[in-house]
């Protein structure tokens, strides 16, 4: 398509509102009751000129600009704050409207600097076009009168700037801040003539402030006054293509605003069903990664991994490949083969990796990252409630009365869900946060916490029993909802479980350290709802009990009756783009897609059937197995695609050996991550941009990906898996990424009704589509559960084996930060680092006074799986005893410390605690300079011939 | 197979038993024996089964014991 704006309908949509007629410029109009007359005049294409109002912010009414008259009505009152009435008769241009508009247009150009052509902004200014709309020729003040001309540029944000200039002080930006963002960040300071956007003190630009360079503001400028930096640079887009965010679960789509094979900037699309128009830093800003000098466009392959890489051709790359594969395969069986697909990649791509490992390599050796994340989700939901997948929309959350928020950091890892859940809360709904650390969802402007549990790490299962307990004993149970809908013997035996006075508020605060008042006030909250929503991320699933802990909370959800309509549920905040999309193409080693067990001999006749190749029975290695299994030397080759297990997975020190005892490692990455310092072969990726496909995000809806430029390496990712296939003997044919998707709705019910023509059509659509549901399921579970009646398991709590004790007194949980994106190979590779140079480790003031250690400094941090150095923030968002950091640099490597303890039902790791010690250090371990050394040695490249 | 790894095995079986105990001993034997059977690659199981049943919890060893010494998986309950 050629580039044209977002349409924007001046003042937002109002929904389920019956219908109201009225006349406007002679034309009848129908539209929802409490619509403004300017979003109805726009919706039958009549623009009415406007500057203060956008559709995503409340009307404001402040530039007079949009004035109309109305029959029987004095005055002429502002088109975007005056709602529409039955049978209203409005003219939109009269004389004297066009004078009055004029007049006002008059006195803001004459404050405004006349270097359109020279603009940023010139043919994409608000400002610019409503001159033109309202026939503005002159202006009668002339430009020497007081005006903000010489106001200095603010250039502090990395991404965009602002020229307060070119300033109308509509205040959409603040508007957006507050009202789409929820960060209030910007201010209108002053009155009248002296009246200026800032954002915070007088004193801070953008960088310095609040601001968290989400964008709302920059979207809602009509003007150049912010812009983004790459339109200066690059120039104003001509062509928008409509994709997908390749960061995280929320799934946010953008247009991709062109200028040939340039990506000129991304803008949250309006129409994204996840996102409604907002975005945040990553998504919106962090895209230049894909053309880093880092990146490697060409393949690599090395005999031992002490030698240099040798840059070859694909068909020789590949060639080697398959060659080191079947030679591995003839010798040591087909279980000695594996491969990890991504959650960054697209849903055809992970299931041609999980294809080629069952039907090629001839083992169920596949595994994904979601092995360290999601996994016991992928359990407790299956074995509860019969899927593997949250239970609503996102929209869902603007029917919710009460959010629990349990080991789920929001603004920082799902920052746009976060916006959208704030607005809730601003509107009146109520707040429960259990996690140890105060996040900012604790208190932000306009938002506080009814109740924040700040609970010892590793104790969920006991606080959520000593949750039911509360609300079983009390009688605040939806029984008649457990009777129509869940097994009532299993219930009895649950409720009798946790009504034992052991697991009440009282006994437990001994282990969980939350007050039992603080407990019993929010598990009454709770139950109160009428809509109570969970939502919930790694700060529960990354525990030894991590599966118990998803197990209890979909009994609270069940307890309580909030299951089965908008409102209410049980909220997976999913960590990557596409961690639910590999989930459910089978990348786990004991399912096919579609979470079939592999043992069921039906499930495989299908695959079997369609592949050509049998399947083997029995289900594979799990990514912790394979690693064991290759230092015991009955694992020997893996294929791993967009992951970096070196840095992501625990115990860093043991991943290296598993990796460094295999005979053949193959790296199909975007960039020479460190899980490449122990590989033999090296596949150069594409990035999303260079690729199409269909990514699923945490909502289960399935968006398309749309390649907007070539890649840079010469192919889709799931091209090269497609060679490889070939090149071992494998007769696939695929000549786009449709035919993949269409392969996978043949196979897998929940997918039967999902085709890319069907996305092109009608956009995201949520899984379960068939021909039960062929529009897809935004709510699961609404007539009841997919596994037939809900099932209550009985969940004990069993404290870790990770204790604190003399020699590891603290505990480390680890997180992650707005502005980087898990192992950071792909924010760290842009300006995104202003925000977050390094991992630094938090620590209670208490704590570092008894080891005199003091923000800044240097400190060791030792568990007994390894130790590393970074440096200390002093602060009391972390309680006396725990200590917090980050993973997103490869120096600091806080995996090094995390150790081999994981999930019981999963192996899922247990990165939430760790027993540390904490003490001054002058630099970097003597782990991390070898490491440093080593990693530079891997990765030298010859120089070609 | 090695020390280390073994090791491992016998934690992660006792882990499993640990926390399906509350379903009561007879259940909680046959559900880890399930879940092992479900979710553990054959040459894993074939080494628990190798392993020196003291280290085992009654649950855990009450669960080795139903492993099905063919190596199948059992099919899925649900
Ligand atoms: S970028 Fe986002 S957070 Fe920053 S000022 Fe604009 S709207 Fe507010
Ligand atoms: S910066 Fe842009 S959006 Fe904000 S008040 Fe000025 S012109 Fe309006
Ligand atoms: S919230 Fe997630 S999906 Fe949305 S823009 Fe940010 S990183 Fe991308
Ligand atoms: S657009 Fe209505 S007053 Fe500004």
């Amino acid at each position: 398509m050629g580039y044209e704006p977002q349409p924007d309908f001046g003042t937002p949509a109002v929904k389920d509102a019956p219908p109201v007629t009225l006349t406007i410029d002679g034309r009848q109009v129908t539209v929802p009751e409490g619509t403004s007359v300017m979003r109805a005049a726009a919706e039958v294409g009549g623009a009415i000129p406007r500057l203060c109002a956008t559709d995503n912010v409340a009307a404001y009414g402040s530039c007079r600009m949009c004035l109309v008259e109305i029959e029987g009505q004095r005055g002429t009152p502002a088109s975007c704050t005056t709602p529409v009435r039955d049978g209203m008769v409005v003219q939109t241009q009269t004389p004297r409207l066009e004078k009055l508009r004029r007049g006002v247009m008059e006195l803001y150009i004459s404050d405004h600097p006349l270097d359109c052509l020279t603009c940023s902004a010139n043919n994409d200014c608000e400002l610019q076009d409503t001159a033109a709309q309202v026939g503005l020729r002159d202006v009668r003040y002339g430009y020497a009168g007081a005006n903000h001309l010489d106001a200095s540029l603010d250039t502090s944000n990395p991404y965009f700037d602002f020229d307060p200039a070119k300033c109308i002080v509509c205040s959409r930006c603040v508007r957006a801040c507050e009202e789409v963002q929820g960060t209030f960040a910007l201010t209108i300071e002053g009155r009248g003539f002296d009246a200026k956007v800032s954002a915070g003190l007088a004193s801070d630009n953008f960088l310095g402030s609040e601001c968290v360079s989400c964008g709302a503001c920059v979207a809602a400028c009509p003007t150049a006054t912010l812009n983004e930096k790459a339109v200066k640079e690059i120039g104003k887009p001509e062509r928008a293509v409509i994709t997908t965010c390749a960061y995280c679960g929320v799934g946010c789509t953008f247009r991709a605003e062109m200028r040939g094979q340039q990506l000129v900037r991304m803008v949250p699309w309006k129409d994204g069903k996840a996102n409604r128009g907002h975005s945040c830093v990553k998504g919106r800003f962090a895209w230049g990664y894909a053309h880093h000098a880092d990146r490697i466009t060409r393949p690599m392959i090395r005999e031992a991994i002490t030698d240099p890489w040798r840059e070859v051709s694909w068909d020789e790359a590949i060639r080697f490949t398959a060659a080191r594969l079947t030679a591995i395969k003839d010798r040591h069986g087909a279980r000695a083969l594996g491969g990890i697909t991504s959650s960054r990649c697209t849903n055809e791509e992970t299931f041609l990796v999980q294809k080629l490992v069952r039907g090629g390599f001839g083992s169920n050796n596949v595994d994904t990252c979601a092995r360290v994340c999601h996994s016991p989700t992928g359990y407790g939901l299956a074995k509860t409630f019969g899927t593997s997948a949250g239970t609503q929309d996102f929209d869902s959350v603007e029917h919710t009365d009460v959010v629990l928020i349990i080991g789920a950091n929001p603004t920082d890892g799902h920052p746009v869900f976060a916006s959208r859940l704030k607005k809730r809360l601003r509107q009146g709904a109520r707040l429960i946060v259990i996690d140890p650390r105060r996040i900012d969802m604790v208190r932000s402007p306009h938002v506080q916490a009814d109740y924040h549990l700040p609970l010892q790490p590793g104790t969920n299962v006991a606080i959520l029993t000593a949750m039911a307990h509360v609300i079983v004993t009390e009688g605040l149970a939806d029984e008649a909802f457990v009777r129509e809908r869940c097994d009532w013997d299993e219930y009895q035996d649950w409720a009798r479980f946790v009504s034992d006075p052991r697991h009440s508020p009282e006994i437990l605060e001994a282990v969980t350290r939350v007050p039992a008042a603080d407990l019993r006030g929010a598990a009454r909250l709770f139950a109160q709802g009428p809509n109570s929503a969970i939502y919930y991320g790694l700060g529960v699933t990354e525990h030894s009990q991590g599966s118990s802990t998803v197990l209890a909370i979909a009994n609270l959800a069940m307890a309580t009756g909030n299951i089965g309509r908008p409102g209410v549920g049980v909220n997976p905040l999913r960590g990557q783009n596409n961690v639910q999309g590999a989930c459910d193409m089978g990348s786990f080693p004991h399912e096919l897609a579609g979470y079939r067990h592999i043992s069921d001999a039906g499930t495989r006749s299908l695959f079997e059937a369609e592949w050509g190749t049998p399947i083997d029975p029995e289900p594979g290695l799990r990514i912790p197995n394979m690693l064991d299994a290759a230092v015991e030397g009955t694992f020997k080759a893996l294929y791993i695609q967009g992951e970096d297990i070196l840095q992501s997975d625990p115990n860093t020190h043991h991943v290296a050996a598993g990796l460094a005892a295999m005979d053949c490692v193959i790296v199909h990455d975007l960039f020479l991550n460190e899980t490449a310092n122990y590989a033999h072969v090296f596949l150069p990726g594409s990035t999303f941009l260079e690729k199409t496909g269909t990514f699923t995000n945490a909502e289960r809806r399935v968006q398309m990906v749309r390649r907007v430029m070539d890649p840079a390496n010469g192919y889709e990712d799931w091209e090269v898996t497609q060679l490889l296939a070939k090149a071992m003997g494998l007769g696939w044919s695929y000549t786009h990424a449709s035919q993949i998707m269409d392969e996978i709705a043949r196979l897998t019910p929940s997918f039967a009704g999902i085709s890319h023509a069907r996305l092109e059509a009608e956009g995201g659509l949520q899984w379960p589509v068939n021909d039960a549901a062929p529009q897809g399921s935004p709510v699961m579970h609404v007539d009841g559960f997919v596994r037939g009646k809900g099932k209550f398991v009985v969940t004990e709590y069993i404290p870790t084996d990770e204790r604190t004790g003399p020699r590891y007194p603290l505990l480390l949980t680890t997180g992650r930060i707005l502005s980087q994106y898990n192992v950071g190979a792909q924010t760290r590779r842009t300006a995104n680092a202003v925000w977050h140079e390094e991992d630094l480790l938090e620590i209670h003031p208490l704590d570092a006074e008894n080891r005199g250690l003091k923000s800044g400094d240097w400190v060791r941090l030792a568990s007994r799986a390894g130790e590393t150095t970074l440096r200390a923030l002093v602060t009391d968002r972390v309680a006396p005893g725990v200590v917090y950091t980050t993973f997103h640099h490869p120096d600091t490597q806080a995996n090094v410390v995390t150790t081999e303890n994981s999930d019981w039902a999963t192996n899922c790791p247990e990165y939430k605690v760790t027993a540390v010690q904490v003490s001054a250090s002058n630099g970097p371990s003597d782990w991390q300079r070898d490491y440093a050394a080593q990693a530079r040695r891997s990765r030298r490249i010859e120089a070609a011939e | 197979m090695s020390g280390g790894t073994t090791a491992n095995l016998v934690r992660m079986a006792n882990q499993i038993a640990a926390n399906l105990a509350a379903h009561g001993a007879d259940a909680a034997a046959a559900e880890t024996a399930e879940h092992i059977a479900r979710y553990w690659d054959p040459r894993m199981r074939a080494a628990l089964r190798e392993v020196d049943p003291a280290q085992l919890s009654a649950i855990a060893r009450a669960a080795v014991a139903r492993l099905d010494p063919a190596g199948a998986a059992s099919p899925p309950s649900d």
